[in-house]
């Protein structure tokens, strides 16, 4: 018996009437977050703002997870820093230049100069999107 | 296998976790403030540059700030440990042993690395930890934790060995000549007072004490400095502390954001700190027999009446049930509460702290197990709702709501590894 923090405590029937047949088979349910946050230490969760990625089924106000570790390559969705700002955009590499492309007609192609300031903070490896209306905690943001 | 430790620091790491989040801070000179946004406790290097030092008041420097557009921020405890973590979690994979040592440093036992191997070994922590977490660290090689920290020193100092130094393959020689460079003061464990009595008897540097007679040291400086000599010489005599040991006292004591007079405000106060207290008990499963409180007065406003006192109780028996620690704190702050004066901060501290097990049973008494066993199912239930749903989603209401004295931190960046409402926001535009 001790104080720290222990869920099972909160759930722990009272040893009386029968004991279940499958007690000793109980398994962890499935937990989403293992399955989109395989690495802790290294991911990070945005929200996204803007509609110029919907081609690659990332909507405004989506949540999107990103991974620090993953190394871009040509077509990864990454977390660019252009002059201070972080953007989210299809990178393209060839021939040695550098471009970020948006997933939407209205939005045209920005060539990475050596003038700008340019970084690759991560690469997004999954957006969820709400297909109800429920608010989201994380798009609360103004 | 002689012992080989590597010391990770993570450089100026309040600032650091900003940078993190923002994207547009990289290139600007920052400050972090402590409680209250009073003194600089942490600063980029570029704003170290314009003349800024750690601990200056933030009135001292405003024009300063200012004329070169220094961003500010507010001490943002939540997301510096939560960063801490990261890192920490970063870097055990890398260590035989590892003893987290502070906020922002490690130790971490890699003598299982070749000795011309570490050198490269400590790149690829730093190269990792930068990578995966976005913190830049400083990597320290030596045989043992002093010489790890003169190695820190010595590198804090010299551009080219600011990411990675290793002590590791120097000559004798090579290595007193560096502990030449490095002030006595600056070594490891010896504080101000033995710094003095070191230097009255020609003692400057860590080559110095390296060489100093250990039965002098001994006799002056107690079992402690004669260690720091043994480390010196590439002795392990200090060892990874592998396992947090239960503090003794358990304080928990602020500064308040504004001045409290009242006895209700101050009962707020006492009652948030004896809560914070006992949460912190109960994390390393004690119970605290003794509570002690004090209040005091601003001692720099001289034109105000001054006032400070402290009193102790003892509790019934060793608990760590908040409603019980909170009753015997207030009984206690009553006592000690005078009218008529601006108090400036208000402290808790808990002693003579027993592990839960020590625990005996009144078989006659009023206090039962299954009274026990009733208070700690409520503490559980309430530990992991505010564990889980963010710090205070329940409290007890002694603590107040209002809580006007509360710590001021009015350039909180965003919790953006802990809040959900808190995280970044990224542009598709």
């Amino acid at each position: 018996m001790t104080w720290s923090l222990d869920a099972r405590l909160l759930v722990r029937r009272i040893d009386a009437g029968f004991p279940s047949p499958a007690e000793e088979w109980r398994e962890l349910e499935l937990n989403v977050h293992e399955l989109l946050v395989p690495r802790p230490a290294s991911t990070f969760f945005f929200c996204v703002s803007g509609s110029s990625m919907k081609g690659a089924g990332i909507h405004d106000g989506d949540l999107l997870i990103v991974d620090r570790m993953l190394t871009a390559q040509h077509n990864s969705i990454i977390i660019a820093l252009l002059d201070g700002k972080a953007t989210v955009k299809r990178l393209q590499l060839r021939a040695g230049a550098i471009a970020l492309k948006a997933e939407h007609p209205d939005y045209p192609l920005i060539k990475v100069t050596p003038r700008m300031a340019f970084q690759i903070w991560g690469v997004a490896t999954y957006v969820v999107h709400p297909l109800t209306h429920a608010p989201q905690p994380w798009s609360l943001h103004p | 296998m002689s012992q080989m430790l590597a010391l990770v620091d993570c450089r100026h790491f309040y600032v650091s976790c900003e940078r993190v989040f923002n994207a547009s801070l990289q290139t600007r000179p920052c400050l972090v403030l402590s409680n209250n946004d009073g003194c600089i406790v942490a600063l980029s290097d570029d704003a170290r540059a314009l003349g800024l030092k750690r601990g200056m008041p933030l009135f001292q420097c405003r024009e300063l700030v200012e004329r070169h557009g220094i961003q500010l921020f507010s001490s943002n405890y939540s997301l510096y440990q939560a960063v801490s973590d990261r890192v920490m979690r970063v870097l055990l994979p890398f260590a035989r042993q590892m003893e987290p040592y502070s906020i922002d440093e490690a130790f971490l036992d890699v003598s299982h690395v070749a000795p011309d191997a570490l050198l490269d070994y400590g790149r690829a922590i730093r190269a990792t930890v930068l990578r995966q977490t976005g913190i830049p660290t400083s990597v320290s090689i030596a045989p043992t934790k002093t010489l790890c920290k003169i190695a820190h020193e010595i590198a804090k100092h010299s551009p080219e060995y600011r990411d990675v130094i290793s002590l590791a393959r120097l000559s004798e020689y090579e290595l007193d000549r560096l502990l030449a460079k490095v002030a006595i003061e600056d070594v490891w464990g010896i504080g101000p007072r033995y710094t003095q009595r070191l230097r009255l008897q020609g003692i400057q540097t860590a080559r110095d004490l390296k060489y100093a007679d250990l039965s002098w040291v001994r006799r002056h400086l107690s079992v402690v400095g004669a260690r720091t000599v043994l480390e010196l010489h590439g002795q392990a005599c200090i060892p990874l502390e592998l396992q947090a040991r239960p503090k003794k006292g358990i304080m928990h004591a602020k500064t308040f954001g504004k001045p409290a007079e009242s006895l209700a405000q101050l009962e707020e106060a006492v009652a948030t700190y004896t809560a914070r207290a006992a949460e912190k008990l109960r994390r390393q499963d004690s119970l605290a027999t003794c509570v002690h409180v004090f209040v005091r007065t601003n001692p720099f406003q001289h034109d105000l009446p001054q006032y400070a006192n402290s009193i102790s109780r003892r509790l019934l028996y060793p608990t760590a049930f908040t409603a019980d620690v909170i009753a015997a704190a207030l009984e206690a702050l009553r006592l000690i509460y005078r009218p008529g004066y601006r108090y400036s901060k208000a402290g808790v501290f808990f002693s003579q702290i027993v592990p839960q097990s020590a625990l005996q049973f009144d078989l006659f008494g009023d206090y039962t197990l299954s009274e026990h066993v009733r208070k700690i199912r409520l503490m559980c239930v309430i530990d992991l709702l505010n564990a889980w749903f963010g710090r205070d989603t329940v409290f007890f209401g002694s603590q107040g709501i209002a809580r006007e004295w509360q710590m001021r931190r009015t350039m909180l960046s965003p919790r953006a590894v802990t809040s959900w409402e808190e995280i970044m926001v990224v542009y598709a535009d």
